[in-house]
């Protein structure tokens, strides 16, 4: 492993790139609403330099330009202390767990860290105007600081523990988000779900964490690799504590990326502000799972793979024909995003290492765009959400209809745009895995299956939104005056689109149409060079087949076609259709009884059983605890009563009776009568001398 | 020959003796006086014939001390038979449990 890469100064900067959002972050939370303009250039600036260096370190990644470069950390080797910036429990004896915030950086790193960066920044500037006269305007910019310092930091950590830690905080900055308008209640409440149902995965991730520390006794993910390729050898018996980790820790990302059955929340996330909505829920938060997924990746035994590409492809197939049936038109797009997750999942477990991870780039950047899009939509309709009230909008927001048809064209996969690169490469990757297969051979055609007719669907419902919000007559007062918004917020809306055209493959500048030299492949590898673990999978094919490409241009059109006939033509009656499908449109309206599902079998259950339990606490232990201490305290008054009574008032008058009989004795002797006294006197001296003499 | 110690100790005590049963038994202020020059005198003659029985460096110390309590017996009768003749002026009586004013 390569140590000399990057210098002490390199990390110094890496740590920068989060540092900088937190500084932001604290400034806008103390003192931002004494600042001009509320603060809200902050937050906006400090993620503006990170960019600026995430692009300087990304460049130096792709200067390096070795796919071998698969894990870089600041970590000292043994013997060395030059690169660590361990602050910690820095100097922990050796042999003890060293708990250090080490930075990881390799090539997957620097594309994660340009693709947050770049998308937060542009929701900063895209919510200045999104936001505006909001009351609460300069804590919204504070929660998107403390979201991306948390991202960032994620995404550096080489370390089981900090990964962790970002992990959560993510999610509570996801909850902060969502529940911003917290006035809402439904918002409070999708607040309350994804925090929850995201913890659901997480208790998954940290048992499997605590597997790995077990037995590796270190949290460092570099060591942890480099022992791994000890434990398991030649990769032909893989102990089955592995496959247990692997599928731990993917649970959290199903949690994290609202993989089925744990994608519920991704859609009720969506009462949050939309530029929350383009930054946690479509571009970073929740592809945080996938990184999770890309980043372990090497622990993922052969049969864990299998399950990650069936939960995901059948994700991407289930999310997507829900979305068909959404009449919200963020719902559409979070069903979207949900099945786009799916893709990259199944991706990265069909083996299309760098295909899944090529589409969360992609889709970071159109999917962002669509939301941001859909924003502006939604602000040009005076907050007016439902499709069915739009309609006509393409002349009166130009500028938003054309960047979203680009990148809705990159997200059906249509050639020349971005997603066409990365999806017709995961489809391929499916394909391939299908035709070699893996353990259990059949199984291997379902994610190839899933995959093409959820791409059909894709275009389908997509173009399904840009037909009826863009396409026809305005079917509402709103639609009627909608109006473009500001250049706040098209501005970067411009630059997504641009990215959503050009991210994967510059054709425009080399002329690559088909995507033959595409550039992420060499940047982010299949790790199968790296010394500590060889090749997991056969590596799926990354060149693409004319099958695959064939297929999924052909799905992609039948489905701009269908949507075409279907909302812009009207050739076909999409109530008719609904009303033929019969109880399978309904079930679909009803995203198939899912939240019901779980609101019915597992919500309603373990809180009524929690309330049952909680008033059984409350009335026997509580209630006991409250009781005995009553009860011990009578007691106790009582017999401290009885002491008082019968000790302290019997020494008292025990102490006043005997004074009372000495002083009674002693009072015979005082007559008053002073011969008497002298005769006493005489009888005393004359007993005493009696005494003396004759017993002494 | 002469008169052996013992004596006149119990010279001394015959003459204490008396003076404290005059003490106790009359309850006359004169007689408590009176009484009271008998035990004196009673001491008076133990410091003498100890003084003349044992000698010591200084023999005549015990005359010396007699002659002091003579004086000052003949100092206190004045002083209380002045008192008796205010206390019967005033009470009309000589008995000493007659001026009881301090009781109330």
């Amino acid at each position: 492993m390569d140590w000399h890469t990057f210098t002490t100064v390199d990390f110094a900067w890496m740590l920068a790139i989060p540092a900088l959002p937190l500084a932001a972050f604290v400034i806008q939370i103390f003192f931002g609403r004494w600042l001009p303009r509320k603060g809200d250039w902050v937050p906006t600036t400090a993620m503006g330099f990170a960019l600026v260096l995430a692009v300087g370190f990304f460049l130096k990644a792709m200067g390096i330009f070795d796919p071998t470069l698969y894990i870089q950390s600041s970590n000292p080797p043994p013997g060395e202390t030059g690169l660590s910036l361990a602050w910690l429990f820095g100097n922990a004896p050796s042999g003890a767990p060293n708990i250090v915030f080490s930075v990881l950086f390799d090539n997957l790193t620097a594309v994660m860290l340009v693709v947050v960066t770049g998308v937060s920044f542009l929701v900063h500037v895209y919510s200045i105007g999104y936001m505006e006269g909001d009351k609460r305007y300069g804590r919204f910019f504070a929660y998107l600081a403390l979201f991306s310092f948390s991202m960032l930091g994620l995404v550096l950590s080489g370390n089981l523990l900090f990964l962790m830690v970002f992990w959560e905080l993510v999610g509570l900055t996801s909850y902060l988000l969502i529940g911003f308008w917290f006035e809402k209640p439904s918002a409070a409440h999708a607040g309350f779900k994804a925090f929850i149902t995201t913890r659901i995965g997480d208790v998954g991730m940290l048992l499997g964490f605590l597997i790995i520390f077990k037995h590796f006794q270190t949290l460092d993910i570099v060591t942890i690799f480099q022992k791994l390729g000890e434990t398991t050898g030649d990769f032909q018996h893989w102990p089955g504590w592995v496959t247990a980790a692997g599928l731990l820790v993917f649970c959290g990302a199903v949690g994290k990326s609202a993989q089925f059955p744990l994608h519920i929340w991704l859609p009720d996330a969506m009462e949050g502000p939309t530029p929350v909505s383009a930054l946690i829920h479509a571009a970073t938060m929740v592809a945080a799972g996938v990184y999770l997924v890309g980043r372990f990746y090497l622990f993922f035994s052969p049969s864990a793979l299998l399950v990650i590409a069936m939960v995901g492809s059948f994700t991407a197939l289930f999310a997507a024909v829900i979305g068909v049936c959404q009449w919200d038109i963020k719902r559409v797009l979070a069903y979207s995003t949900v099945s786009q997750l799916g893709y990259m999942i199944a991706a990265l477990g069909c083996g299309a290492y760098s295909a899944g991870l090529m589409h969360l780039m992609t889709h970071a950047w159109f999917k962002a765009g669509l939301f941001l899009q859909s924003g502006s939509v939604i602000i040009g309709m005076h907050h007016e959400q439902d499709m069915r009230h739009m309609g006509g909008l393409r002349k009166k927001m130009p500028i938003t209809f054309w960047t979203m048809l680009i990148c809705t064209l990159a997200l059906c996969g249509i050639p020349l745009f971005a997603g066409f690169y990365s999806k017709d490469a995961i489809i391929a990757g499916a394909m391939h895995a299908a035709a070699h297969g893996g353990p259990a051979l059949w199984l291997w055609y379902f994610p190839a299956i899933a995959l093409v007719v959820a791409a059909g669907l894709t275009s389908f419902y997509m173009f399904r939104l840009i037909f009826l919000t863009f396409y026809g007559e305005p079917r509402s007062e709103h639609a009627e005056h909608a109006h473009e918004t500001p250049w706040t917020m098209t501005v970067p809306l411009m630059v997504l689109a641009a990215l959503a055209l050009f991210s994967a493959s510059p054709w425009i500048f080399n002329g690559d149409v088909l995507g033959h030299h595409l550039w992420f492949p060499h940047v982010v590898a299949h790790p199968e060079k790296v010394e500590a673990g060889r090749l997991v999978v056969e590596k799926a094919a990354e060149e693409h087949g004319v099958l695959p490409l064939v297929m999924s241009i052909l799905v992609a059109l039948g489905g701009i076609f269908l949507a075409w006939a279907f909302y812009y033509k009207k050739w076909l009656s999409a109530e008719e259709w609904a009303r033929k499908m019969g109880w399978f449109y309904k079930a679909v309206y009803n995203k198939f009884y899912v939240d019901e599902f779980v609101m019915k079998f597992i919500v309603r259950p373990v809180v009524f059983h929690w309330n049952v339990a909680c008033a059984a606490f409350d009335k026997y232990v509580i209630d006991g605890i409250v009781n005995a201490v009553g009860r011990g305290g009578v007691e106790a008054s009582e017999g401290s009563g009885w002491f008082d009574k019968y000790v302290i008032d019997g020494i008292v008058n025990a102490v006043g009776f005997t004074v009372q009989v000495f002083g009674g004795i002693a009072r015979l002797f005082q007559t008053g009568f002073l011969d008497q006294y002298l005769a006493f006197t005489a009888a005393a001296i004359a007993l005493g001398a009696v005494l003396f003499f004759f017993f002494l | 020959m002469t008169v052996p110690l013992v004596w006149y100790v119990f010279l001394a005590l015959i003459l204490f003796t008396i003076g404290l049963v005059v003490i106790v038994s009359r309850h006359n202020l004169i007689y408590t006086l009176m009484g009271v020059e008998l035990i004196l005198n009673g001491a008076n003659i133990n410091f003498i014939a100890f003084a003349r029985a044992l000698g010591g460096k200084y023999p005549i110390a015990g005359n010396i001390f007699s002659i002091f309590v003579i004086v000052l017996a003949a100092a206190e009768a004045a002083v209380a038979l002045a008192i008796v003749l205010h206390v019967f002026g005033h009470f009309g009586s000589v008995r000493p449990e007659d001026p009881n004013m301090l009781r109330e």
